[in-house]
């Protein structure tokens, strides 16, 4: 995939950038759509009747309708603009956990989950929490997951992606195993959706929760999306501006679905950005985007597999994976291995990836983790391969 | 290879790192305190035996980076048998070759100034890890002053 020279600060720069997972860079079409609302479109939206704030809304409701599609979305009402990943998980946590389970009920995760989708559902008081287990090469366990669900699970919220192992989820058969006891599942797409080609008519996630940032957009905004029915009956997570209809002084009620879920001033011009990544992406076709994600990762392996004292911590069958690759060398910290990697203008993440639980599961304090975008290339991984032995011999490790 | 690396990595650390000394447990430890990095995960506990105003005995436990290791094991040896007063010294000393521009350190006469501890002037040049290095010294100021039990550098 040569895209290289759609992303400014990757032309003329060395560096190899490894942690897409952790945020993406931006392409230039991204930048331009941006810029140019700021320059010539910009106004609140949903506000004012003169024609720039009723352009404005128009640019803001087309992003909003691309990124439905984008995900296959019946209708862009089911397109709810968060601040992120992490909000939309607190909202689900609080206004679809907090305000309708019951003490005794039970929540399941995965012992792989970003803290984002653990620590909220931790603020829930007296609702049990159950963990499913990973396989020997670290899938999600079906048998596991099957185990922990009964009649007062209410919620399954598991990841569609793990930044840190790269495992990819089937949520088909996780659905299957919910709807037996007709629980909501809900998917952390936040890796997801910015690598493989996704329709929530088919996901099976009654919730799918993503970040704009990590597939080639802008910090600030992200997406909840839900199924309409669950929308109509979920309440507000905040009060204010634009979310409301009618409004006394004690009570008032709810603009439709989705302004309801958007209160107060909306990130508008991340929503631009936000749209101007989902035209690149598409033009890109999701398709080849999971294409160069499945060869550039087995290439990655393959030369990470001719160092023995590297070891691998995510799946090796590629179908199950996506390109987020965590890995040890030898007694080598991997905090010391990205510094030693960072000299050597390879760009990777070290340490516990926001899931410590994860890192207490598999029995380390922290990894390396190296993850791709569209951008990235074999030569990089080759790059990331000739600084891990600058690390070996600094360490004196034998190979 | 990039010479900060080397600098950065020398012998002397990655013996600490791997060899690390006064981590036996002790006993009757006057004073105690945990040391962590959050944001790293870097991690050092200090108990030390007083005899007055002397630290007679020190033991480490910890777990993170080699640089954070290494420091709390050079630090180890740096510090037993010394006064509050000595050990204040050594902590300003190594916090001036930590941060300073002023090369503290002669390079004609290594170890002078602060014998092995001078091993880790070359981290100085990786600003994001100098508080790696410096954890074990915060660990034990804490420890020292009494004042509570738990320090978190950032």
């Amino acid at each position: 995939m040569d895209v290289r020279k759609d992303f400014p600060i990757l032309a003329g720069n060395d560096l190899a950038f490894l942690d897409s997972a952790a945020s993406s860079q931006k392409p230039e079409m991204v930048i331009e759509a941006m810029d140019t609302m700021l320059r010539s479109g910009y106004a609140n939206v949903h506000r004012g009747a003169y024609r720039l704030s009723a352009e404005a809304t128009d640019a803001y409701e087309a992003a909003r309708a691309k990124v439905a599609r984008f995900i296959g979305a019946t209708s862009p009402a089911e397109v709810i603009f968060t601040r992120g990943t992490t909000t939309s998980m607190n909202m689900l946590a609080a206004k679809w956990g907090a305000d309708r389970l019951v003490a005794g009920d039970n929540v399941v995760l995965s012992v792989m989950e970003h803290h984002a989708n653990l620590v909220p559902w931790q603020f829930l008081k007296g609702i049990e929490l159950r963990f499913a287990r990973l396989t020997d090469d670290f899938a999600l366990d079906l048998e596991s997951v099957a185990e922990l669900v009964d009649e007062r699970t209410r919620i399954v919220s598991i990841t569609g992606m793990s930044n840190v192992l790269g495992t990819i989820t089937p949520v088909d058969r996780i659905r299957e195993i919910a709807g037996r006891v007709g629980a909501t599942v809900i998917v952390d797409g936040a890796q997801l959706v910015p690598h493989l080609p996704v329709d929530v008519t088919d996901l099976g996630a009654d919730f799918l929760a993503f970040s704009a940032h990590k597939m080639l957009g802008p910090t600030g905004i992200g997406v909840l999306w839900g199924r309409p029915a669950l929308l109509e009956e979920m309440e507000p997570f905040e009060g204010g501006g634009e979310m409301i209809d009618e409004v006394g002084l004690y009570e008032s009620t709810w603009a439709p679905v989705p302004h309801k879920f958007e209160a107060g001033t909306p990130p508008i011009v991340e929503a631009i950005g936000l749209g101007a990544a989902v035209d690149y992406l598409t033009g890109l076709g999701m398709d080849a985007v999971r294409k160069h994600d499945v060869e550039l990762t087995g290439y990655a392996l393959e030369r990470l597999a001719t160092m023995p004292a590297v070891t691998v911590y995510g799946p090796t069958d590629l179908e199950i994976r996506g390109g987020a690759i965590s890995f040890t060398l030898g007694d080598v910290h991997p905090h010391d291995l990205s510094t030693i990697l960072d000299e050597n203008g390879v760009a990777v993440r070290a340490g516990h990836h926001c899931a410590r639980p994860l890192m207490d599961h598999l029995g380390i304090p922290a990894t390396a983790r190296a993850s791709f975008s569209v951008y990235s290339s074999g030569d990089e991984v080759d790059r990331l391969v000739d600084g891990l032995k600058v690390a070996a011999k600094l360490f004196d490790i034998r190979q | 290879m990039a010479v900060g690396l080397d600098n950065l990595y020398k012998e002397v650390i990655l013996d600490h790192y791997r060899n690390p000394r006064n981590r036996a447990e002790i006993r009757d430890v006057d004073r105690h305190a945990d040391g962590n990095n959050p944001l790293c995960g870097d991690k050092v506990a200090v108990d030390l035996v007083l005899d007055g105003n002397t630290v007679s005995q020190i033991a480490i436990k910890g777990q993170g980076c080699s640089i954070s290791q290494a420091s709390a094991s050079l630090m180890s040896e740096a510090i037993k048998g010394k006064t509050f007063e000595e050990i204040a010294r050594l902590r300003q000393l190594f916090t001036t070759m930590m941060t300073s521009e002023d090369p503290i350190v002669d390079p004609e006469r290594p170890g002078a100034i602060l014998g092995e501890l001078e091993a880790l002037a070359g981290v100085k040049a990786f600003p994001v890890r100098i508080k790696c290095a410096s954890l074990p010294w915060a660990t034990l100021d804490v420890a020292i002053s009494g004042t509570a039990d738990q320090v978190t550098t950032d």
